[in-house]
């Protein structure tokens, strides 16, 4: 009886051991039609890398589109993935590229650039996005000062009032700085001014900026870097200065403050170059020597 | 990378990156041809002070600090907080203990 209880177990095992193959082929088919969707919403952080070359290709209309084994790359809402110029397109293919093993999309942070100015998923039209950049105008982190501790008053002093001036300076607008909780009464030409500037930006470099406002939690700031007077790292520098100032005081905790540090850095450079390349134009004169 | 002002060094810094990210393969990459080609591009000017070229070595320090710093940030992320579960015995010994063992198993094992 024992010989047949164990018969009947080894027939049941089987069973299970093939019902759970065709379990695991029929996931193994679910991950096949995923990656082939490229429908990253699905927001599951391991993908593998399942590409070997990234290359970029021309299309008509002078669009350039990225190509990932010669299948050709699309955003998350299912459109084709074109960007304007080809310098945006080779650094979206070095991101790419860049990948080792798994997709960890979290650094690849101009093709996330890229996506949302494409999709456009929260239906947003030019005036709405200066509206909310210019919203951080009242709370910019340029205004905001402090009254103590003294040493943290004259670093702020020091380092934001330049940039104050140079904006002032540079757009012809009034904006105070102030130590108490309500901020910086904004004059209603200085918003205009602003704006108006924002205006002239076509809206990829508009999803750009209004992310590099996001990040720096600064309109000043953000506009500084744009407009080339300050690098990435003087702007995160000035962005991070009460933090640095309490680092220099307390201690650095490289899994926290550099970690962030260099986030931000990303993230910001990334918004900056994105900027930059979404408003440039580039054309070759020659000049014909003479003899 | 002390103090990044002249072109020669931010190019340098940069090639230094896309090689840190590819490989040995890297001299193929479109990066590499087309920041080699930037670069030579803007070389030669004819006035003193070219607002393309002062505006290509911001571009260039921008995307120097792009790559670095996700590299950097990668580094950090590695290193600190992509462990994910550790187990048991691991979990022990961060504090110098072991897990105890039974020599003849446990007892409603076998």
């Amino acid at each position: 009886m024992l010989r047949s209880l164990v018969a009947l177990h080894c027939r049941i095992g089987q069973t299970v051991l093939s019902h759970q193959r065709h379990n695991v082929q029929q996931h193994q088919n679910l991950i096949h039609h995923l990656q082939n969707a490229r429908c990253y919403g699905m927001a599951s952080s391991e993908r593998r890398k399942f590409y070997e070359d990234v290359s970029i290709s021309q299309s008509e209309g002078g669009m350039f589109e990225i190509n990932l084994d010669r299948r050709k790359l699309k955003t998350p809402g299912g459109k084709l993935f074109t960007v304007p110029n080809e310098a945006l397109a080779i650094a979206v293919a070095t991101e790419w590229d860049a990948q080792k093993d798994t997709l960890k999309f979290y650094t690849m942070h101009l093709s996330t650039l890229c996506n949302t100015a494409l999709d456009n998923p929260t239906q947003r039209n030019k005036e709405q996005m200066i509206e909310a950049a210019l919203k951080y105008l009242e709370t910019d982190t340029i205004c905001y000062r402090v009254e103590e501790p003294p040493a943290l008053v004259e670093l702020q002093n020091n380092e934001w009032n330049p940039v104050m001036e140079w904006i002032e300076k540079r757009y012809n607008v009034v904006i105070g700085s102030s130590s108490n909780i309500m901020g910086p009464e904004i004059p209603e030409e200085t918003k205009d001014t602003f704006r108006q500037h924002l205006n002239s930006y076509n809206f990829w470099a508009l999803t750009g900026l209004e992310y590099v406002i996001t990040q720096l939690k600064s309109v000043i700031l953000s506009f500084g870097m744009i407009d080339r007077y300050l690098t990435v790292e003087q702007a995160v520098l000035l962005s991070r200065l009460e933090e640095e100032y309490q680092i220099k005081y307390w201690g650095n905790v490289e899994w926290a403050h550099d970690y962030d540090m260099f986030e931000l850095r990303a993230r910001t450079a990334a918004g900056a170059l994105f900027v930059q390349l979404a408003s440039e134009s580039s054309t070759v004169k020659r000049k014909i020597l003479q003899d | 990378m002390a103090s990044l002002n002249s072109p020669l060094r931010v190019c340098r810094s940069i090639l230094r990156e896309l090689r840190a990210l590819k490989g040995p393969e890297y001299k193929q990459t479109m990066a590499y041809n087309y920041v080699l080609e930037q670069f030579r591009k803007n070389q030669v000017t004819g006035e003193r002070y070219c607002r393309a070229q002062q505006e290509a070595l911001h571009s260039s320090l921008t995307y120097l600090c792009l790559l670095s710093s996700t590299r950097q940030h990668m580094a950090l992320h590695n290193l600190y907080h992509a462990k994910g579960e550790i187990s048991a015995e691991d979990a022990a010994g961060l504090v110098g203990l072991r897990l105890p063992t039974q020599p003849g198993g446990k007892g409603w094992e076998k």
